[in-house]
């Protein structure tokens, strides 16, 4: 990203202009539905953004990241069904829960490898799953409405194109930490430790600690994504922690480009975006959805972000080359 | 003491399911080492084809036989047509594409058979009960199913213990890239082997049709307890899972029945009433997890090379 005159430059900012200009250009059409999956959009790419800190980064395949998205409007719905609606409670109740959560299931799989920690976190996402149809005193199986949005003051969530913005710097800002902890010696380390962590160990750092709290980060995030989702629909029920959600969370990712910063935003735009479209097509989109998933994994490497590298030809080269961090933490620690 | 026995029975039974869907899964990983999650689709079409075979030809043994069949066929043509393309990739890439082949197949069930669910009605010879013991009745096509799945079991050990192509299977799930170099034709033992899980798995969601409603999403749950089944049994390992699944059955049908009375004598009846189903269902996860903390690898990790 040293110089915006590539391919993919020019896409990110071509992008985030249009995310900006949304609401003036819903505003111009009168086209109101735009602006609901605008924000549909931006908040799940704040969960793939989150699941690509320890997919794309970490190597941590988790199936299970769709848990905190419910976990996070539970906290938001849960607590507005008791009268609490302060999102200044809310919404760090929502960040904490999803830790918590995630520090529990990140003690246990992280023990594990490869496919060990998929089917794990798949199989806690889908304890978490069954414990939310089981909550009879919220709705169960049929979800809790959410009459009032997170209450701020002065900022009105319920205006919704407040509540875009709110969404969109949430993204912004969500990008820059992810941004800053993986330039950081501690994204460096967890990104040693997925090329190759014995080495990592042997050089002295406990990958198992700096894993551990990518892993419970990622979930906070993804959490506070999971409160706006239920703002957003003013509705939480199981359905939002279903499996599927989190296949397709995996999905952004991969479409997007991993260990790319904006790749998962690209991916949530071009997955939600074409669900959109082949919907007004067939009432079985998904029908063509498949195959075409299984036709990006077997021919498509890189997702969207590797076809824009592509385009933005020679760096490609040069960065196939660049020392994998591993190198560079071994040799910082020679210097 | 009744209900014990009962219950128990019942454990067996969601066992002996459960392993039928685990072996494949668990046989698919050890031998192709692919994580194919398109498994539990496998279950759903075998459900899908037993009950319209089964109304086509009014006789429920053709139509589970037809099941049988066609869930072998479509096995091979999946593993020709996308899964072997898979083969030395990425887990990560594996988990993908196999997710795009369940949203393709519950699609087209819906396209085909409608969202609503189908029904089976068995015969009058199999709904019947059978007094097992003084006093105990139990349900003539439960016993079948437990008869049924233990002889698939009898015969998968003799199968891979005994014969030429089981010697293959063992010796591809030690050392792929050898048996290929011993001249042994591997393109054909992987289909077969993918071939022999489809239908396993196949035969697990036949045989539950006339229980359960025939329904979309079927396989996802079973797919799901399955993985339990092999991360406890450890992957790669047949006995594992075998025992592993007879395990998780147990524990899960026990729990269901016993824990939300458990629970009363501990807690006021309202709060064991809305605790119980929740906690029993969480049973299974938290034997998972509890193995886990002692056994990563899972009780029974097969011999990697």
């Amino acid at each position: 990203m040293k110089t915006l005159a590539n391919a993919r430059g020019v896409a990110v900012v071509l992008v985030a202009a249009a995310l900006v200009l949304l609401p003036a250009a819903v505003a111009a059409t009168g086209n109101g539905f735009l602006l609901v999956i605008g924000t549909r959009i931006v908040i799940m790419a704040i969960a793939a953004v989150s699941l690509n800190l320890i997919l794309g980064y970490g190597g941590m395949v988790s199936f299970g990241h769709a848990a905190y998205l419910g976990i996070g409007g539970y906290a938001v719905g849960i607590l507005a069904h008791s009268g609490i609606h302060s999102g200044l409670v809310q919404w760090p109740v929502a960040i904490l829960a999803s830790g918590v959560f995630a520090l529990l299931v990140g003690m246990l799989s992280l023990r594990t490898r490869g496919v060990y920690f998929i089917m794990v976190t798949l199989a806690f996402a889908q304890m978490a799953y069954y414990v939310a149809t089981g909550l009879d005193a919220f709705g169960g199986d049929d979800g809790l409405t959410i009459y009032r949005r997170s209450q701020f003051g002065l900022v009105d969530l319920s205006n919704k194109v407040v509540f875009y913005y709110v969404c969109l710097a949430l993204l912004a800002a969500t990008l820059i930490l992810v941004w800053r902890l993986a330039s950081s010696r501690f994204g460096l380390v967890v990104q040693g430790s997925r090329s190759n962590d014995k080495r990592m160990q042997a050089l002295g750092f406990p990958t198992y600690r700096y894993r551990l709290v990518c892993f419970v980060v990622a979930g906070m995030l993804c959490g506070l994504a999971g409160a706006l989702l239920a703002n957003h629909s003013d509705f939480i029920s199981p359905a939002t922690m279903h499996w599927t959600r989190s296949g397709d969370l995996l999905v952004m990712v991969i479409l997007g480009g991993m260990r790319s910063l904006f790749g998962p935003v690209l991916g949530a735009i071009a997955l939600l975006t074409l669900e959109e479209g082949l919907s007004e097509i067939t009432e079985y989109w998904q029908i063509i959805l498949g195959p075409l998933l299984l036709a990006v994994v077997l021919y498509a490497r890189g997702g969207i972000d590797g076809l824009l590298e592509g385009l933005a030809t020679r760096r490609m080269r040069a960065r196939r080359t660049a020392p994998e961090p591993v190198d560079a933490l071994a040799e910082a620690r020679h210097a | 003491m009744l209900l014990l026995i009962e219950q128990g029975l019942n454990g067996v039974q969601l066992g002996l399911l459960l392993f039928l869907v685990a072996a494949g899964l668990t046989l698919i990983f050890g031998i192709m080492d692919v994580v194919n999650l398109a498994h539990g689709s496998f279950y759903m079409m075998g459900a899908y084809f037993a009950a319209t075979a089964t109304a086509w030809t009014g006789s429920l043994l053709a139509g589970l036989a037809f099941g049988l069949i066609a869930t072998l066929a479509l096995g091979v043509a999946i593993e020709t047509v996308a899964l072997r393309r898979l083969y030395g990739r990425d887990h990560l890439d594996h988990v993908l594409g196999t997710f795009g082949l369940i949203l393709f197949f519950n699609e087209l069930v819906r396209l085909v058979w409608g969202p609503a669910g189908l029904s089976l009605t068995l015969p009058a010879w199999l709904s019947q009960s059978v007094e097992i013991m003084d006093g105990i009745n139990y349900p003539a096509y439960r016993l079948a199913i437990v008869a049924v799945s233990l002889a698939v079991v009898a015969f998968l050990y003799v199968l891979v213990m005994h014969t030429r192509l089981g010697m293959l299977i063992r010796a591809g799930a030690s050392n792929r890239e050898m048996i290929g170099a011993l001249g042994i034709n591997i393109t054909l033992l992987f289909t077969l082997v993918f071939g022999l899980g489809a239908a396993l798995a196949g035969l697990a969601g036949l045989m539950q049709a006339p229980i359960l409603t025939v329904q979309i999403g079927m396989g996802e749950n079973i797919l799901i307890l399955a993985f339990v089944v092999i991360v406890i049994g450890g992957i790669g390992s047949i006995r594992g899972a075998f025992i592993a699944a007879l395990f998780v059955g147990l524990v899960d049908t026990a729990g269901r029945a016993f824990l939300p009375d458990l629970l009363r004598l501990l807690l006021s009846p309202k709060a064991a009433s809305s605790a119980g189903p929740a906690l029993s269902s969480m049973l299974i996860y938290l034997l998972m997890a509890s193995v886990l903390v002692v056994r990563p690898e899972g009780l029974f990790p097969a011999a990697r090379k």
